[in-house]
C-alpha cells in the first residue's frame, strides 16, 4: 500500500499557516500524532528548564557575594595539573556524539534497516549512560569538597542550590531517555515495527512505521539541546 | 514503501556534516574558556556559539527545517515568550542587588 504524500497540493509559506490552521481538519500535516504531542512536551519541558535558568540568573544577578568561579571549582587534577571544566567538556562531546548517533537511528529506521537501528539507538543508551556516570562522579566530588544546597566553601550560598537543581533535573532527563531508547532498541530489534507483526503493545501502535525512532530522538536531542544552555550559562558564565 | 510519506528520510551525509560542525563549536567555546576571554567578548562568543549549536540542532538533528511552517510556529514562537521573562528578572535581580548593597553589605542601616 503506498499512501499519497499529504503535504504535496498544500500551499507553503504564511499562506500554508492560514490553510493548515483552518477548521475541520488535522492542522500539522504530514507530522504524526505521536510527533505532535512529542513536540508539545518538548515546549513544556522548555519552559521548566527556562524557568530553572531564569530563576538562577535571578538569583546569581541579585546577590552581592561573589559567585564561585566555575572554571576553578569544575577543573579536575590532571596529569600533574589542574586543566579547567575538562570534564564538563568531556561530557559536552560525549552528549553530541550521542546525538550523532541517535540521527542515525532515526535514519537507518525509515531505510527499515534493522539491525543498524538496534546498534545505533544501545550506542546512544551507553553514551547517555556514561554521561550519567559522569555526572555522579562530578556531583561526587563537590559533595566532598563540602558543596551543598545551603552552601559551599567558594562563595555565595545559592550556588549549591542552583547547581544540584539544574543539573540534577537534566540528570534526571538523560536517565529516562536511556530507559526509553533501551525499551525502543528492544522493540526494534524484535520486529514490532515491521509491516507483518501482529505484536501491540506500549509505543507500537502502528505496524509498518518508524515513527516512534523519531519521536525518541526528539526527546535526546532535546536533552542534549538543554546540555548546550546549561553549558554556556552555568559553566561558562 | 509504505507509509514513507510521514517519514524523515534525509541522506547520511547531512546529519555528519551537522556533527562535525557541532563538535568544532563545542570546542570554541571551551576555548573561550580556556583562552580566558572576559567581559563582552567572552560573552557575546558564548552566545553565538551557544545559539549557533541550538538551531543547527532544531534545525537539522530535530528536523525543523523540513517540516511545515504550521508546526514550526507553534513550537517556536511561545518561546519567545521566555526572552520577556529573562528581561523581567534581569531587571528585578539588579535592583535587589542594588537594594542589599545599599542596606545590608553597606550597612548604614
Amino acid at each position: 500500500m503506498t499512501e499519497v504524500n499529504v503535504t504535496d497540493d498544500r500551499p507553503s509559506g504564511m499562506q500554508g499557516v492560514i490553510a493548515d490552521w483552518a477548521s475541520d481538519q488535522r492542522a500539522f500535516k504530514g507530522v504524526p500524532w505521536g510527533k505532535a504531542m512529542m513536540w508539545i512536551f518538548l515546549l513544556s519541558d522548555t519552559f521548566i528548564f527556562s524557568s530553572f535558568l531564569v530563576s538562577y540568573m535571578t538569583v546569581r544577578m541579585s546577590t552581592p557575594e561573589a559567585w564561585p568561579n566555575a572554571s576553578e571549582v569544575f577543573a579536575l587534577h590532571m596529569f600533574g595539573a589542574n586543566i579547567p571544566l575538562i570534564l564538563i567538556a568531556i561530557m559536552t562531546f560525549i552528549l553530541i556524539t550521542s546525538s550523532g548517533t541517535m540521527a542515525l537511528a532515526v535514519n537507518f529506521g525509515y531505510r527499515k534497516n534493522r539491525k543498524m537501528t538496534t546498534l545505533m539507538l544501545v550506542l546512544t543508551a551507553i553514551l547517555g549512560a556514561s554521561f550519567v556516570g559522569m555526572q555522579a562522579f562530578e556531583w561526587t566530588k563537590l559533595i566532598h569538597e563540602g558543596v551543598r544546597p545551603w552552601g559551599n566553601p567558594f562563595g555565595a550560598e545559592q550556588f549549591g542550590a542552583t547547581f544540584f537543581m539544574i543539573t540534577g533535573f537534566h540528570g534526571a532527563h538523560v536517565s529516562i531517555g536511556v530507559l526509553f531508547l533501551l525499551i525502543v532498541a528492544r522493540k526494534v530489534w524484535r520486529g514490532d515495527y515491521e509491516d507483518d507483526t501482529e505484536r501491540r503493545g506500549y509505543f507500537t501502535s502502528h505496524k509498518g512505521s518508524y515513527n516512534i525512532v523519531e519521536e525518541t530522538g526528539l526527546y535526546w536531542h532535546f536533552v542534549d539541546l538543554v546540555w548546550v544552555f546549561i553549558f554556556a550559562f552555568f559553566y561558562l558564565w | 514503501m509504505a507509509n514513507t510519506a510521514e517519514g524523515q528520510q534525509h541522506p547520511l551525509g547531512v546529519y555528519f556534516k551537522i556533527w562535525i560542525l557541532l563538535f568544532i563549536l563545542s570546542g570554541f567555546s571551551y576555548a573561550v574558556d580556556i583562552l580566558q576571554f572576559e567581559g563582552l567578548l567572552r560573552w557575546s562568543l558564548v552566545c553565538i556559539f551557544m545559539m549557533l549549536k541550538a538551531g543547527l540542532i532544531v534545525a537539522v538533528f530535530m528536523h525543523m527545517v523540513w517540516e511545515r511552517l504550521a508546526i514550526v510556529y507553534a513550537i517556536l514562537v511561545p518561546p519567545l515568550a521566555l526572552i520577556v521573562l529573562m528581561l523581567l528578572m534581569a531587571s528585578e535581580g539588579s535592583y535587589t542587588e542594588l537594594t542589599r548593597i545599599l542596606y545590608f553589605v553597606g550597612g548604614s542601616g
